[in-house]
Parts: C-alpha cells; structure tokens; sequence
C-alpha cells in the first residue's frame, strides 16, 4: 500500500510505479530473472541466452557473474527477486561436481517458492537449425508428454513450474493464425527432452488447418537433480484465490456502439393504453351518475365500463 | 447408382491425397487447457520406437499433439477485429501459485472509522470549478487552480485588525499549519494500523478551541510550574476543574485476603507454565539474524567477523555466552584478571 508508507512517494510516477509493485488479485505477468552463476561453460551462457530469448518481454538478463549456490543460500537470488520484482529464476553454472547446471525455479513473495537443478547433456542451439525463426513474444503452447509426470515424485510440480515459466502473458484473445511458437517437453527414462518447435499451417480441406512442424530450436536433454519444494502449507497459501476474482463481472444490459456510444437495454412492463390520459375537454369530462363516458361510448370496452359502473355505484 | 457410389469414393480419395489428415488417434484422451495454450499427454511412450530414433519420435509426438490442441483451438469462438481472427479463449483450468501474496484490505483511517458510525457519505466533487476572475473553469485545486488565494497581491483587512500583523504571512502559515496537522494526522494513522493504540499529541493549536479544550489547557498552564501548580494563583471565580489525569492506584497494605491470595496463585500458576512466544516476532528475528550472518560473510569490509564466527563454530560448537567471565570467576586462574 503505497498511501501506508511513512516516506511518500514524491512523484506521480514514483507513485505509480511502487503502485505496480505491490500485491494485487490480478497480478502482472511473472518477470523471469536469468543469472550466471561464478562459473558457467559456453553451453550454459548460450542456453541461458535462448532462454532469455523465448521469454523476451517478460525477461531479464543479468549481465555480471553471480559467486551464488541457490541450494545453499538463497537471500541473494530473494534479494534479485525484490530489486527487480521478478518471480522466475534461470540459473546457470558450471564446475567440475556439476557440469552444465542449470537451477529453475520461482518465488512466492520474494521468498523461494521451489526450484529444481537440472543437469544438461545434450544441447542444440537454435543457430545450429538453418531455418526462419518465430518473432519475439509470441505465446507458446506447451505441450507435455510421457507418463512419468504423473509417476515420478515430484514431476507434477516440476510440470507446473516449467508451465508456469514458460506460459507467457495472461491473454483473453488470441490470433489463431499467430500461434507460431510450440514448446514440448517429454518425459522418458529419468530424462527431460526440451524441444521448440514452429508451426506450419497447411491446407486440409476442413476448417481446421493440418499442423507440421519444424524445429528451430533451442532443444536440450536435461536430467533432474537436486530439487528443493516448498512445504504444502506454503503451497496452500501461494495458491490461495481472492474472494473478488472468483466472482464474475459481465454486465448483460450494457453495450457500446461502433461511434462510442453507451447503449443500456431496460425491461419495462407493458404499458396499460386504457389508461391513457387522452386531451383534457370539458366535454369529454365524466359526468357523475351516467354509467358511460361521452365520447369513447363505442370504443370503451366491456371490462373498463364495468369498472366505471362499479365505481358510479 | 453403382456408378454414383463410386464417383463419390473416388472423389474421397483424391481429396486424401491431397490434402493429409487432422486425425490423430490416442488410446487415451489428451488434456488441454486451452485458456493457457497447454496440453498433456498422458500416453504411455513407446520405449523402442523412440531409442530407435530419438528426434523423429519426439517431433512426430509433438506434431500429433499440437494438431489435437489446434483442433480444439480452432473450435474456439471467434471475434474479427481489422481483418484478424481472435480466438476467445476460455478461463485457464491450471492453476499456478501467485507471485505476491493477497492484497490485504487498505485499513481505515481514523475519520473513516467515524464517517462509517456515523453514517457520512462522501460528496462527489466535481473536478473543474468556475473562476470569477479569469471567467473560465479550472481544476479545483493543483495547477493553476480556481480561485488561487495564494495569488491574492491584496487582502482586504478588517477595521479591527492587528496594524502589525502581515496578513500574507498569516494566510501562508495559516496553509503551513494545515498541512503539518494532515501529515500528523496520516502518520498516526500508519501507527495506528501497525501498533492498533497511539498515544495522544497532548494539545494541538486550533483556530477556534472549544470549552473543554480551553478548560484542558488551562488545567494543564496551571500544572505546569516547578511545584506542579500547589502555589499557582486561582483565578477569581474559578470553579475547582474535575481533570486531573491519571492517577496510580495502589492496592492496600491490610485488607482483601482472598484477593491477595488469588493473585499470588495467578502468578505462580503462570510461571510454571512454559513462556508466551510471539511466533511472528521471533520468526522476524531469526530471519533478520540470517540476513546479517549472510552479509557479514559475503562484504568485505566486514569479513573479520564472519570469519571468527565460522571458525568458532567449526571448534566445537560452544554456544558464545556473554557472562563468560563469570564462569570462570571461583576458580581463579584464568578469571582472575578481573579487579
């Protein structure tokens, strides 16, 4: 709460932008931090890179080496996290224990949520496939398979914490014909096979397009190695849905039209037109005692010179 | 007729090959969360196939996949905006954890606490306000804001006026005052949603006090001499004031022993108990103690107590106590330095 600080801010755009920061139902889309660790080999700096590439609006790449075991300590990467308001982490390293290391994991609060180290074996750039590349923030479809995320311990998390990585801005609406861009992710033998993937879209005859891909890389094999999650307490409370959002907010009845204009739809009851007040006259004035009114005598009907019967009587 | 049957299967044909399929078999259905562009694909992989030709498989998988998440996709409704197809997705079925925890509800300041019992409703405003002077409307206040007193090059004075006194002065002062109490007023509403009760600021200045307020200060003007106001002077026709602030009460030396034994009991009954801990504050403190530790081993300039601290701990792991001296004290020797 921006209006709760004993130092307020001093410019609107100070304002705004410790606004942005702070904790809200709709929450901004998650920044992922990419961090070189003290050490890191060739294919480490370039897997980060692509990495960074694919996640591009929503990324930052951290440009000096960071001396940091995110296993061991974790306040440097909490302080990353608060500095740059960032949620998802890419960390990479090198050494003789640990070759080609790679650490991915998210936050909750600036605190670390889960992460889990993943080995790389085998590593394709995507300037090693000679081919058109997908534009800069596209959304990927991610596409998971191999039973072992749901067998192994831990898989579904791992799964949802590469979904969540990966997913790109929250969108409503989508340009079906820009769907360009496919991460797969496949599960087999206690390995992780990454691969990315542009779509093709070609004539079927039907609607619905016939789909071929081709691969343009980064892709990379990657083994699973130590993991840390955060307690299911933790868990609960990091899923927790605010009251608000779960309610819907559609207005039927209001519309706007193409000029801009509001456009409201009421429901009134079906106006009575016996009881329309018709051109006073004296003339047409009810005289008390008669059981017909002058004037409307023919037109009146039954139901209404009842009425005005009961009424004289 | 038998002719017709053929046409028809023929013409099924040519359009197989001419265009290839959108089918795709699975044994088991995929899943698809198609307000987040995910699918999963819970069938078993074929071991062999895939050691036999690793890539093959898994682009062939891939592809497979993506036509199923596709097709769905493009059974979506549809929007057209400027000749571009927009696909409504649906709500997002998976779920991810926030980033930042929920957003507490802005706590009430102390006026809305009162405007709530008392059943005020704020007026709406309008923005812009008309301007006699420049005959226009302007913002009601900011920027070249309507009605400007701060631009005033004269201010009509009163007959009975203070000949000394500037009134530009006392207006300027008059806004300085203002702003002083509302910046009071919003920092002791912070305090008072962290700390709940905020001791009070004494006397403030006020245009125009009150008669308790004027009854508070006279008390307090008497009071405040060497001699806690005994030989101030009273006024003529001063009524003796009720207000005489608080007071220490002290129980009896004799009296109520039943009380007295309660209390005892109530003392003792707490101390065998194990000792409230404030979770919150203690888990604040450790962590605090973390962070120190943290910086101390990794900044430069204070690594010498980093390291001591390592090297204790690695000796034997003898907690530091500061009544170290003490201990030694009885058996002379090594404590004795002490004089």
């Amino acid at each position: 709460m921006v209006l709760q600080r004993v130092v307020k801010p001093k410019t609107h755009k100070g304002r705004k932008f410790l606004e942005n920061r702070e904790p809200k139902i709709e929450e901004n889309d998650k920044v992922a931090m990419f961090i070189k660790g003290g050490n890191t080999s060739q294919t480490v700096s370039q897997v980060l890179k692509e990495m960074y590439m694919l996640k591009k609006p929503t990324g930052i790449m951290m440009k000096r080496k960071n001396v940091v075991r995110p296993f061991e300590d974790q306040t440097t990467l909490e302080y990353f996290s608060e500095k740059n308001d960032a949620s998802l982490f890419l960390f990479g390293s090198h050494s003789k224990k640990r070759p080609h290391n790679l650490v991915l994991g998210r936050f909750f609060d600036h605190h670390i949520l889960d992460m889990v180290e993943l080995g790389i074996e085998n590593f394709r750039s995507m300037f090693e496939f000679q081919n058109d590349k997908c534009s800069h923030g596209t959304k990927p479809c991610i596409i998971f398979s191999g039973q072992d995320f749901e067998q192994l311990e831990d898989y579904d998390k791992l799964k949802n914490l590469l979904m969540d990585f990966f997913r790109g801005p929250k969108t409503e609406k989508i340009r079906l014909s820009g769907l360009e861009l496919v991460l797969q992710v496949t599960a087999i033998d206690n390995k992780i096979y990454f691969r990315t993937f542009r779509t093709v879209l070609k004539k079927s005859g039907t609607k619905i397009p016939r789909v071929e891909l081709e691969e343009i890389g980064p892709s990379l094999d990657l083994v699973v190695k130590r993991s840390m999650f955060g307690s299911d307490d933790l868990y609960k409370r990091a899923n927790k849905k605010p009251s608000e959002a779960k309610k819907s907010k559609t207005q039927k009845n209001k519309s706007r039209t193409n000029l801009g204009d509001k456009m409201g739809r009421i429901h009134m009851q079906k106006q009575n037109l016996d009881t329309l007040q018709t051109r006073k006259m004296k003339g047409l004035k009810r005289k008390k005692g008669s059981d017909v009114v002058e004037g409307e005598a023919g037109e009146t009907s039954e139901s209404t010179n009842e009425k005005l019967r009961k009424m004289s009587e | 007729m038998a002719d017709l049957v053929e046409n028809i299967l023929r013409e099924e044909a040519e359009k197989e090959s001419k265009y290839k399929t959108i089918v795709v078999q699975k044994d088991v259905d995929i899943e698809i969360d198609d307000g987040n562009l995910l699918a999963y694909d819970p069938n078993p992989i074929d071991v062999e196939l895939f050691r036999s030709n690793r890539n093959e498989y898994l682009s062939n998988l891939a592809r497979d996949n993506t036509q199923l998440l596709f097709n769905k996709l493009w059974t979506l409704p549809v929007e057209k905006v400027e000749n571009i197809v927009l696909a409504k997705l649906p709500n997002p079925s998976t779920q991810f954890p926030r980033e930042k925890r929920l957003p507490k509800p802005k706590p009430e300041t102390k006026w809305e606490k009162y405007a709530k019992v008392k059943g005020i409703q704020n007026k709406k405003k309008d923005k812009l306000v008309w301007d006699e002077q420049h005959k226009e409307f302007r913002p009601r206040w900011g920027y070249g804001r309507a009605n400007d007193d701060t631009k005033d090059w004269l201010i009509e004075i009163k007959s009975n006026a203070d000949p000394d006194e500037d009134p530009f002065a006392k207006r300027t002062n008059a806004k300085k005052e203002r702003t002083a109490k509302n910046e009071l007023q919003r920092l002791r509403n912070i305090a008072r949603s962290r700390y709940g009760k905020v001791p009070g600021v004494g006397l403030t200045p006020v245009d125009k006090p009150n008669k308790d307020q004027l009854n508070k200060a006279l008390v307090l003007a008497k009071k405040s001499t060497a001699s806690l106001g005994k030989f101030t002077e009273k006024l003529p026709k001063e009524k003796a004031t009720r207000e005489k602030g608080k007071r220490r009460k002290f129980e009896p030396c004799v009296g109520d022993m039943k009380k007295e034994k309660d209390k005892q009991l109530h003392i003792l009954h707490t101390l065998s108990q194990a000792p409230p801990v404030n979770v919150a504050k203690a888990a604040q403190q450790f962590m605090s103690q973390e962070e120190d530790n943290a910086t101390f081993s990794k900044e430069g300039g204070r690594k010498k107590r980093g390291d001591k601290a390592g090297r204790r701990s690695k000796a034997g792991g003898r907690p530091p106590k500061k009544n170290k001296g003490f201990q030694n004290r009885g058996k002379g020797g090594k404590g004795g330095k002490g004089k």
